[in-house]
């Protein structure tokens, strides 16, 4: 029994986890949502995923080249394809390609490898490689597609981009020769129900305006958040993630939509509308539960996901864009910290008060 | 609650925090009778088999020896005496190498068997134990030589002491045996129940309580059933109803240790830093229990105990009753042998036992387990990688700690800030460690950060005594100063007598005043004392098998390969001292080299003295023979 030079103190056991098979998790989890939006936006969604995947691998490994380290370990967690992937989620599927290529150097490069790679990040990479577009390129990045919806684009006269169509979007910024701007995008649901509660329209006269509104929210958009939701559902029951950030979050979102939903409908939109129309439900289940920048305490995770939820509702309601879940996401990040101090566990065999 | 409500007979259980579920492995060994380990030709009886101050011997080379007749006797109250575990003579009293997570040798008795196998005198049973006295219980237990044998060793008798300002309302017997693979207090449990209950009976009367719960996980149906009869029957006998209460409680990894348990069975929680006797409670093993039964209703001492000798790597998994100072290669070879794929040996389970790196070391009275891991069964975890703060570890952490700061700071070597996250109620159970998806070997990093600390400590109390020394020789100088300016004073005075009067107030004064500072010089070393045997407790109150490691600075390195490559260091400068040519030292060798020149003593003296009261006699004088020549039978035995 030759000593053996490695590992020496207890446990014994075999590990039961680990962090590749925990991003890969969260991939499979991804996949009914990514095809819902798929199905609904079309290619663009996938040609985004594939880009934004291949970029940031590759963006890893170099930075990890520099750094003097090896690559394969960093590369062989998945934790760059999961930003990758939630990155390629948020952004338009028509964005072109140097964009992405630019949100996602921000992502990897600044957010993540500056501050020492994975575990070490203050901030969600790829929220925080969102944001730097969407302050940076306003345009381009909340420019969406209508949804895949025949009823809604006939009354639009919309139409929808082929596989090739959307391939030369993204690589060259041109649209197909008969098509204009107005005749393939559209507004999302949040964006086109702030203008017009704007212009002064109640919450009645908006849904009845146009088919681009479904049972909860916006159309395609409540079937996305859906299969979002089943993903989420399938990773708890991994225990991927725990339930305290997406319940807390989910919770204060329509917490504070339903207080002032119930004091004027008309100008309000309903708690339901809030959770279905936008990145919510992505955010609460895969954005927000990044573990590296949310709280760790599970009271601090309550608090950490509950604040996130209201601070949507604030952007979305008063703040100056449609969706907030990447802002809200980033802010409570700095926050994360100082609740996790305040809301430490009480130890064993601790007086309370401790 | 809702389990009162639907079933009235069953005792409320609560929970504690965390807590993992495990393959338990128990089938592996658990299938058949346990069966008496063949007798060795020699036996290796280590002189320190408990936590506290070494035994003497009192035996030496050449005396024949009985069985059952005293090796060596114990040097102060948290002490125990060590008996021969068969007839024979004495071949040898020296060190040799003991299974200590250290590594290092301590003195052994080394007794060549006569096969006869005979007892010697013995202390006369006391079947009416009901009618003696607490006081003289507790000695024959502490004449027997018993210790806590879940794994932590800590004397039984001053267990049932807790004294008269601790009311004990409750005795809790640990028969949980949560760790996988171990199944020793299993088959204990099943062949002798009655004997566990006598134990229990006796061990209430000396602590004057009516009330005892047994623990046992419900992965074990034979023995819930074999000791719900064994205490109904003492019940009835003694006439009180319930007093004995064996509950069924779900298996949950480490629901067996101390703390957890003691909260599953009763609601309350040992106090940080504290002890059960805090709280009104006593906790001892069902091991220990049949222990005591032998020695008051038999006279016998512990020389025997069970001990499962199970995983893949070996071929025949099995429950023996083994003599003390038997060798682990001994049982190994009584199971079939190695089966070739042989990843590590660990006495205790694997989750909080230690590897020991030759199967040369002999059983003791803490060891339940010997477990041969393949590498399939404890596979290499690789390297660590970045924490991802997912905050695994402190769901499942049964302190409920957060170990994820705790690693962060005790990697950062900050021992205030791990102190603030309560690192000392950390029980080692290395639940975080085997959730951990970043595989950061997280138990390794607390345990250095433990010995770091006691390490600070010590020497923060021995600036302290230095300083107070300095002042005291200030004093006594200054003092010496007066004194002599005082006789020529009082020369001078005696030629012209007048106002002596003031200064003998002054010097009765002074006088005063020094007794209280010797007073005060005293006071820390006194204190350190009374400590000591607390400290042990507090270890003993960790879960079973808790023990202090040979602890390397983790480094960002895997911790396991500085240490080992320390250890080699180690040996090979005493080989260089020696005049032999040093060994190449794989890997970072030459770096650990140069360490352990610098860390020198400290790293041989660190580890036996951070468990209190170790062998420190031991530390001094750990031959190179030991270490180096005991490493190379080690190769051998091994792939066997
Ligand atoms: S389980 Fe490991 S990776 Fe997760 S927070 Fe704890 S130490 Fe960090
Ligand atoms: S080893 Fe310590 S920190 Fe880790 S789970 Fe056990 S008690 Fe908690």
């Amino acid at each position: 029994m030759q000593a053996r030079a490695g590992f020496i103190s207890s446990p014994h056991a075999a590990r039961v986890n680990s962090v590749d098979w925990v991003m890969l998790q969260v991939c499979l989890a991804l996949v009914p949502g990514t095809l819902a939006l798929v199905w609904f936006f079309g290619w663009g969604v996938l040609i985004n995923m594939a880009l934004a995947v291949v970029f940031a691998v590759v963006a890893e490994a170099l930075v990890m080249k520099v750094r003097g380290r090896p690559a394969l370990p960093a590369i062989a967690d998945y934790s760059a394809v999961v930003t990758a992937l939630l990155f390629a989620l948020t952004i338009p599927p028509t964005l072109p390609w140097w964009l992405t290529l630019l949100g996602i150097l921000f992502a990897i490069v600044i957010v993540k490898q500056l501050y020492g790679g994975i575990g070490y990040n203050p901030f969600n990479p790829a929220m925080a490689g969102y944001v730097f577009l969407l302050i940076s390129y306003p345009v381009a990045t909340t420019t969406w597609l209508p949804p895949d919806v025949p009823a809604l684009l006939a009354a639009q006269d919309l139409v929808t981009l082929s596989f090739m169509d959307s391939a030369r979007l993204i690589f060259t910024g041109a649209l197909p020769a008969e098509h204009t701007w107005d005749a393939v995008s559209a507004a999302t649901p949040l964006d086109e129900m702030r203008t017009l509660l704007d212009q002064g329209m109640t919450m009645d006269e908006i849904r009845a305006s146009s088919p681009l509104w479904g049972l909860f929210g916006g159309r395609g958009w409540e079937w996305v958040a859906f299969w979002f939701l089943l993903g989420g559902l399938y990773m708890l029951w991994r225990k991927v993630i725990t339930w305290q950030i997406p319940v807390a979050f989910l919770a204060g979102l329509m917490l504070a939509a339903a207080v002032f939903w119930l004091l004027d409908p008309q100008s309000y939109p309903a708690p339901m509308l809030h959770l279905v129309s936008g990145a919510a439900v992505l955010g609460a289940f895969f954005i927000a539960t990044d573990p590296v920048s949310a709280c760790t305490t599970k009271r601090g995770q309550l608090v950490y996901g509950f604040l996130i939820g209201v601070t949507i509702y604030v952007i979305r309601t008063w703040g100056g864009y449609p969706d907030a879940v990447a802002f809200s996401v980033l802010l409570l990040n700095i926050a994360a910290p100082m609740i996790d101090h305040y809301t430490q566990p009480r130890v064993f065999g601790q007086k309370r008060s401790a | 609650m809702l389990f009162s409500v639907l079933n009235p007979h069953r005792e409320r259980l609560w929970h504690f925090h965390g807590g993992i579920h495990l393959p338990d492995e128990k089938a592996l060994s658990n299938a058949g009778a346990s069966v008496a380990a063949p007798l060795p030709t020699q036996l290796v009886v280590p002189l320190q088999q408990h936590i506290g101050a070494p035994s003497q011997a009192c035996v030496g080379v050449g005396d024949q020896v009985k069985k059952g007749q005293v090796l060596a006797k114990p040097q102060g109250y948290v002490s125990a005496p060590v008996h021969a575990p068969s007839s024979g003579t004495v071949v040898a009293v020296e060190p040799r190498q003991v299974p200590h997570p250290s590594g290092l040798s301590a003195p052994c008795v080394v007794i060549a068997t006569d096969g006869d196998d005979v007892w010697g005198e013995l202390p006369a049973p006391l079947p009416d134990f009901a009618q003696q006295d607490p006081a003289e219980l507790r000695e024959r237990i502490r004449l027997s030589g018993i210790v806590g044998m879940g794994g932590a060793s800590f004397p039984s008798s001053v267990k049932l002491n807790p004294g008269p300002d601790q009311p004990i309302e409750t005795l809790i017997i640990n028969g949980a045996e949560c760790e996988p693979y171990i199944t020793c207090d299993d088959l204990l449990m099943r062949e002798r129940a009655a004997d566990i209950v006598d134990g229990i009976r006796v061990m209430l009367h000396i602590l004057g309580t009516q009330r005892c719960l047994v623990g046992i996980e419900d992965n074990k149906p034979e023995a819930l059933a074999a000791m719900r009869e064994a205490a109904q029957q003492a019940n009835e006998q003694d006439g009180a109803a319930g007093r004995i209460k064996v509950m069924e409680i779900p298996t949950l990894y480490p629901s067996g240790g101390e703390k957890q348990l003691i909260k599953i069975l009763t609601g309350k929680e040992v106090p940080s830093h504290g002890i059960p006797a805090q709280i009104g409670i006593v906790c001892q093993n069902v091991g220990t229990a049949c222990a005591v039964a032998d020695a008051v209703l038999r006279g016998r001492p512990l020389i025997e105990r069970y001990v499962t000798v199970t995983g893949r790597g070996v071929g025949k998994p099995q429950n023996y009753r083994v003599r003390i100072g038997t060798p682990a290669a001994d049982l190994v070879a009584a199971s079939g042998g190695y089966t070739g794929a042989l990843e590590k040996l660990v006495v205790g389970g694997p989750m909080m036992g230690f590897r020991i790196d030759s199967d040369a070391v002999p059983i003791t009275k803490a060891a339940n387990c010997l477990l041969a891991l393949t590498p399939g069964e404890s596979p290499d975890p690789g390297e660590p990688q970045p924490c991802i703060r997912c905050g695994r570890c402190a769901e499942v952490c049964p302190a409920n700690l957060l170990p994820q700061q705790l690693y962060w700071h005790a990697r950062a070597k900050d021992l205030d800030k791990v102190q603030d996250y309560n690192l000392f109620d950390c029980i080692e159970c290395g639940c975080c460690a085997v959730v951990c998806p970043s595989h950061i070997p997280l138990v390794q990093y607390y345990r250095f950060a433990k010995t770091e600390s006691w390490a600070r400590e010590r020497e923060k109390r021995a600036a302290e005594h230095a300083r107070e020394r300095h002042a005291a020789k200030e004093a006594r100088l200054e003092r010496l100063e007066r004194e002599k300016k005082a006789k020529m004073r009082k020369k001078k005075e005696a030629v012209a007598p007048k106002g002596g009067k003031d200064d003998d107030k002054q010097a009765a004064i002074k006088a005063a005043r020094e007794r209280a500072a010797a007073k005060k010089r005293e006071a820390p070393e006194a204190a350190a004392q009374k400590e000591a045997p607390e400290q042990n407790a507090a270890e003993a109150g960790a879960a079973a098998g808790a023990e202090t490691p040979k602890v390397a600075a983790p480094d960002g390195k895997p911790p396991g390969a500085q240490a080992n490559a320390k250890t080699q260091a180690k040996a090979a400068e005493q080989q260089g001292a020696q005049g032999a040519v040093p060994k190449p030292v794989p890997d970072d060798g030459s770096r650990a080299v140069d360490e352990a020149k610098a860390a020198g003593a400290e790293t041989l003296g660190a580890g036996p003295d951070e468990r209190p009261g170790e062998g420190s006699d031991d530390a001094k004088q750990p031959s190179a023979a030991s270490s180096t020549e005991q490493e190379r039978p080690r190769a051998s035995a091994g792939r066997g």
